[in-house]
């Protein structure tokens, strides 16, 4: 048999019209948001700091035109990936509404988790979120915002957050959103695993827990803050 | 027991079905679930009515020919039982049972619960064998297989081609058959040198039919009446990815 | 007729060697300009359909189910017999040729035996080669079992499913061989007539199942392997739908059929519970090795079997058979528990059934290696029976398993109709009056893999075999009878469903000509018989149309053919006055109640040729040499 050389394009373009291949993307994909995700985390609960201005510097850093190309190469990526979540997502999505075009009379879920059934709309809601969310907080479209104005950009993040959840609407739209994230990361996380080959009997009820412990990490560190300025708990 | 069915009836691949009432005023416990259905198709031949066309052959589990959905649940309620080794003790005086044939699009519906399942031989001769040829076989004990691959080979093996973990997965995919095949064969050394181009020619194949794919819900897992798990999935994902990385197995293609 | 077995001649060992030698070849460019119809796509169908496409030949494959994975060999649990002495404990060739000649009651031809002993070897090798995942010790190499009527450990195993890996690797290769175009697989269809022109099988007509289109196929040869008729019975083991029609219309066409009456009943059966029962499940053999058998020990015994202490148990086997013990052949088995039942020491609510005790074996070797050995199988007997066998003994009682009668073929496997080959269960050729466990499977992978492949080229070789079309009469004249079968079911309009005939005819069948016979019971069969297949024609009930899938038709049309079938079987049972294996005469026993076989008078096969429906068919005898083995009464003491 004569080697075949095939193009580096297309063989990832054959690799990506495989579903298989179309869920390593979302997996791989998934993982840098997720680092993200709990990125992000940490970097909210420096509102909690004694010093009330470290959120504030710590916005400030990312901000510093020193950083602009990190801070723009880093949004890329997370843009890229979320786009070629979201793409991945919606073709399977399709494809596999059309691999059953007459539904059951009667349908049960047997073990699949509520988290599992509902990656499908759990995915859209997070996503309407986030691009509320970039609106509210770094675009400030939403609700005013203020900046310190040391330099060109520097939000005042402390004030915006704090203002922004004393409105219960928006706050409440973040904790619903947090708990579907939270859902869509628990299957997520254990799910890319799976996805990408890594299954074993000893190993995969520990990813599962992991998967869980994080997605509710993630949820109760993002809710609080909401939760503890309605309760008045954080104040400017 | 007195059982209320509502049975699919389709009088062919093209006509419009529906669902019938149908009630069996004299079940046994002891009876399978396809005894049960026997019973009323030879009250429907009394009536003059045409029985219910379903597929069955073995009634003991293994031959993979019968199926349906119970309730909303591929073979019924019990867990890793075909529906002829179901038995009608797990039911309840008085029960109503909704009786569908499997439903995905590459097993389209032949008559009432009859489907076509030659989407899953197609799927075997794409690359679901290990290409040995009569007669050129070395002794049996020229390759040693350590006990626990073999256990797990078996386990995979295991599977009858029923049908039933495409009809419960939410995207019609076939993943769990066919991991299960990729799991049996390339477990062992003698399907391990194929086992590039036959995932790739196998899942290939698989898109043709126009299956569904996984999202890693583990419905198939649920209902198969094997106990396949979905770790043969991860290992036909594991294959897969690795023959792309790598470029072999392409051949195929 | 003069029956020619072609069996070779000279010593034993190197018979196959020496025949496989002296047959024409076909040259593998030839081989492609040749077509071979194989119906059937069990363990021999199957194999023999990749096997004959892999040499080169264009193979048309048929099967009524809609897989060729679905063939009943799927079924078979227990295990497959090989001759591979990998413990020596002085397991050989000979001594497998040896067991299958005597398990067999002396009524199998030495010739045939001693290749499939020998051919036994290869097959192992193959299977393993194919990725079968027989059950290995923690060294890696082969484990192995035993089986009755052997002393030594020779049987291969894939937990309780032998006969379902077996036949996924034979269905794998074919696959392969569907995938290069090699062979046409015709799933859903029905074989229901054979074509013969010019006195050679070329054809055969089928209908499709799904569409009701009748067709007519034509090829150089026709092979049959459409497996056993056990069927007739109703309640056997077989599946819903193994039928014995492709078979027997082959017989309607002037091939010969032998020994119908041999038929097996297999002593371990879940017993039956109802008159809605639709078929009845094996529990393997294999749960022998550690199972014990036993009967209160008196009448009518009532207790559960827990309270009935040891003093009081019959472990009738073990008594009667020490040798052997709980792993007696099945045919001695059956009968024993027969025996028992009669006496009216039976056990469960009809008193037709036997314990199969584990308690011991879980006290000596703990419940974990019970588990690990018949898992499936007490799992399956928990699923139907609703009970536990870890915590009580199961019940079994014997049913119809296996048919060793079938089409006779000489030693290439042709039958009486030159083209025409049987393969597997469906020919008579290796288990005499009974046969061995997991020697099934043994004999369906030998013909399918290793026999027909090399016997079919010296037919081909040395056969003018002119051009055929389907303008010929034969096919015109074999395609109006399967469609006047099909209108005269179908126009019937009587009253009675199929399965209620069939039923009928199980009864009589399981009655008079089932575990014993005698000759008043089998002429008052042979007269219920003939005047229920007459009723049946005229008031069967069979609705719907020819024209798409009917599966009522589809029984209809098996079950007429079962009605003369079993008509043959009757008339076979009270021809051959003796007792032997399966085929047990009531008058002709020893004193010890063991079968009594006259070698004088019936040391041969007996070859039934048809002379037209309700007419006595003609008896042919191929007479038995034993040269190697000499005919004794077989004992298991």
């Amino acid at each position: 048999m004569s080697t075949v050389v095939v193009h580096p394009i297309h063989r990832a373009v054959r690799f990506y019209e495989a579903p298989i291949g179309k869920k390593a993307v979302m997996a791989a994909t998934g993982v840098i948001l997720v680092g993200y995700v709990f990125a992000h985390l940490l970097g909210n609960l420096q509102i909690y700091s004694s010093d009330a201005q470290q959120i504030n510097r710590y916005a400030a850093f990312l901000h510093n035109p020193a950083n602009a190309v990190a801070l723009w190469a880093a949004r890329s990526a997370l843009l890229a990936a979320v786009v070629l979540h979201i793409v991945a997502a919606t073709q399977l999505w399709l494809q596999n509404r059309a691999a059953r075009p007459q539904g059951y009379v009667k349908k049960k879920d047997v073990p699949a988790s509520y988290a599992a059934r509902t990656m499908v709309w759990s995915g859209p809601i997070v996503a309407a979120f986030i691009v509320f969310h970039i609106m509210h907080l770094t675009m400030g479209s939403v609700l005013p915002v203020r900046d310190i104005g040391l330099n060109p950009n520097t939000p005042d993040v402390r004030w915006n957050v704090i203002a922004g959840f004393q409105n219960p609407a928006v706050a409440g739209f973040y904790i619903f959103a947090m708990i579907l994230l939270c859902m869509h990361l628990y299957h997520g996380i254990w799910s890319l695993f799976q996805s990408l080959g890594v299954n074993h009997p000893r190993y995969t009820p520990w990813i599962q827990k992991a998967s869980a412990a994080l997605a509710i990490l993630v949820a109760v560190g993002n809710c609080s803050i909401p939760i503890a300025v309605l309760s008045g708990l954080l104040t400017y | 027991m007195r059982i209320t069915l509502h049975i699919w009836r389709q009088e062919n691949a093209a006509a419009k079905g529906r669902m019938v009432r149908y009630e069996v005023p004299n079940v046994n416990e002891h009876m399978s679930f396809l005894e049960m259905l026997d019973v009323l198709n030879e009250e429907l031949i009394a009536k003059g009515e045409e029985p219910v066309a379903f597929d069955h052959d073995c009634r003991e589990g293994i031959c993979g020919m019968c199926g349906a959905m119970v309730n909303g649940v591929a073979h019924g309620p019990l867990a890793a039982t075909t529906l002829c080794q179901l038995h009608m003790r797990h039911f309840k005086d008085g029960d109503t049972l909704y009786i569908e044939p499997w439903r995905a699009r590459a097993f389209p519906v032949v008559k009432d619960l009859v489907v076509d399942r030659s989407a899953f031989d197609r799927l075997i001769a794409a690359g679901g064998f290990i290409g040995v040829s009569t007669g050129s076989a070395p002794d049996g004990n020229a390759v040693l297989v350590p006990k626990e691959k073999a256990d797990l080979a078996m386990d995979a093996a295991a599977c009858i081609g029923c049908g039933a973990c495409v009809a419960m997965c939410p995207n019609a995919s076939a993943s769990l058959f066919m991991g299960a095949k990729i799991a049996h064969l390339g477990l062992l050394p003698q399907g391990d040198a194929e086992r590039d181009q036959r995932v790739v020619a196998m899942v290939a194949q698989a898109n043709a039919e126009l299956f569904g794919s996984c999202t890693n819900m583990a419905e198939c897992e649920a209902v198969c009446p094997k106990g396949i798990k979905i770790e043969v999935i991860a290992r036909m994902n594991r294959d897969f990815l690795g023959a792309k990385w790598s470029g072999r197995g392409t051949a195929k293609e | 007729m003069q029956l020619d077995s072609k069996c070779p001649q000279g010593p034993i060992e190197t018979r196959w060697d020496r025949h496989q030698f002296s047959l024409k070849l076909v040259n593998p460019a030839n081989k492609r300009k040749h077509t071979i119809i194989m119906v059937g796509t069990g363990l021999a169908g199957g194999s023999a359909a990749a096997t004959l496409a892999e040499l080169g030949y264009n193979v048309k494959c048929f099967c009524f189910q809609d897989s060729p994975r679905r063939a009943h060999s799927i079924a078979a649990q227990g295990g497959i017999n090989a001759a591979k002495n990998y413990h020596n404990d002085g397991d050989s060739v000979y001594r497998l040729f040896y067991d299958t000649v005597k398990g067999g009651d002396f009524r199998a031809r030495e010739s045939n035996v001693y290749r499939l002993a020998q051919i036994s070897l290869n097959i192992i090798d193959q299977c393993v080669a194919q990725g079968v995942p027989f059950a290995r010790e923690y060294s890696g190499y082969l484990d192995n079992r035993s089986f009755g009527g052997a002393q030594v450990s020779r049987t291969f195993y894939a937990r309780g499913q032998t006969g379902q890996q077996l036949l996924l690797g034979a269905y794998q290769a074919l696959e392969r061989q569907i995938g290069t175009g090699q062979v046409a697989m015709f799933p859903r269809t029905e074989m229901l007539d054979l074509i013969v022109i010019d006195g050679r099988a070329r054809g055969i007509v089928t209908r499709n199942l799904i569409t009701g289109e009748v067709a007519s196929h034509l090829a150089d040869t026709v092979v049959l392997g459409t497996g056993g008729y056990g069927n007739v019975y109703y309640l056997s083991t077989n599946a819903k739908g193994s039928n014995a029609t492709a078979i027997w219309r082959a017989y309607k066409r002037g091939a010969l059929f032998a020994n119908p009456c041999f038929t097996q009943i297999h002593p371990t059966c879940i017993p039956v519970s109802g008159e809605y029962q639709s078929k009845l499940t094996l529990m393997s053999e294999s749960l022998r090795n550690d199972g014990r058998v036993w009967v209160p020990l008196k009448k009518g015994d009532t207790r559960p079997p827990s309270q009935i202490p040891e003093a009081e148990r019959d472990y009738y086997l073990e008594r009667r058979y020490p040798s052997f013990g709980n792993l007696v052949p099945r045919d001695v088995a059956s009968r024993n528990s027969k025996v028992v039942c009669d006496e009216g020491r039976g056990v469960g609510e009809t008193g037709l059934a036997v314990y199969l005790d584990f308690r011991d074996a879980i006290q000596r070797l703990g419940r974990h290696v019970i588990e690990e050995r018949y898992g499936n199988l007490f799992e399956m007997y928990e699923r139907i029976t609703g009970e536990d066998p870890y915590q009580g003994p199961m019940r079994i009682y014997p049913a119809i398993h296996y048919t060793m009668g079938g089409l006779w073929v000489d030693y290439n496997l042709m039958t009486t109709i030159p083209g025409l080959y049987a393969i597997g269960e469906a020919n008579f050729s290796d288990h005499g009056a009974n046969r061995l466990g997991a020697s099934a499977l043994m004999q369906g992978l030998a013909d399918g893999y290793f026999v027909l492949p090399n016997t079919i080229n010296d037919y081909i070789a040395s056969t003018k075999l002119e051009k055929v079309d389907g303008s010929h009469g034969a096919v015109a004249e074999a395609e109006a009878s399967v469609q006047a079968t099909t209108r005269r079911l179908l126009e019937a309009k009587g009253t009675r469903s199929v399965d209620s005939f069939h039923r009928e005819l199980g009864k009589l069948m399981w009655e008079h000509c089932g575990m014993s016979r005698t000759a008043e019971g089998l002429k008052l069969a042979l007269g219920s018989i003939g005047e229920l297949r007459e009723q049946y024609w005229r008031e069967v009930k069979v609705l719907g149309t020819d024209e798409g899938l009917n599966q009522s038709l589809e029984k209809a049309g098996r079950v007429a053919d079962f009605f003369e079938l079993a008509e043959l079987m009757c008339l076979d049972a009270l021809e051959r006055n003796e007792s032997c294996g399966g085929h047990f005469r009531e008058e002709y026993q020893t004193p010890e109640g063991e079968a009594a076989r006259d070698d004088e008078h019936f040391s041969y096969a007996a070859a039934w040729g048809f002379r037209g429906v309700g007419n006595a068919p003609e008896l042919h005898k191929e007479d038995l040499t034993f040269e190697y083995v000499h005919p004794t009464q077989r004992s298991y003491k």
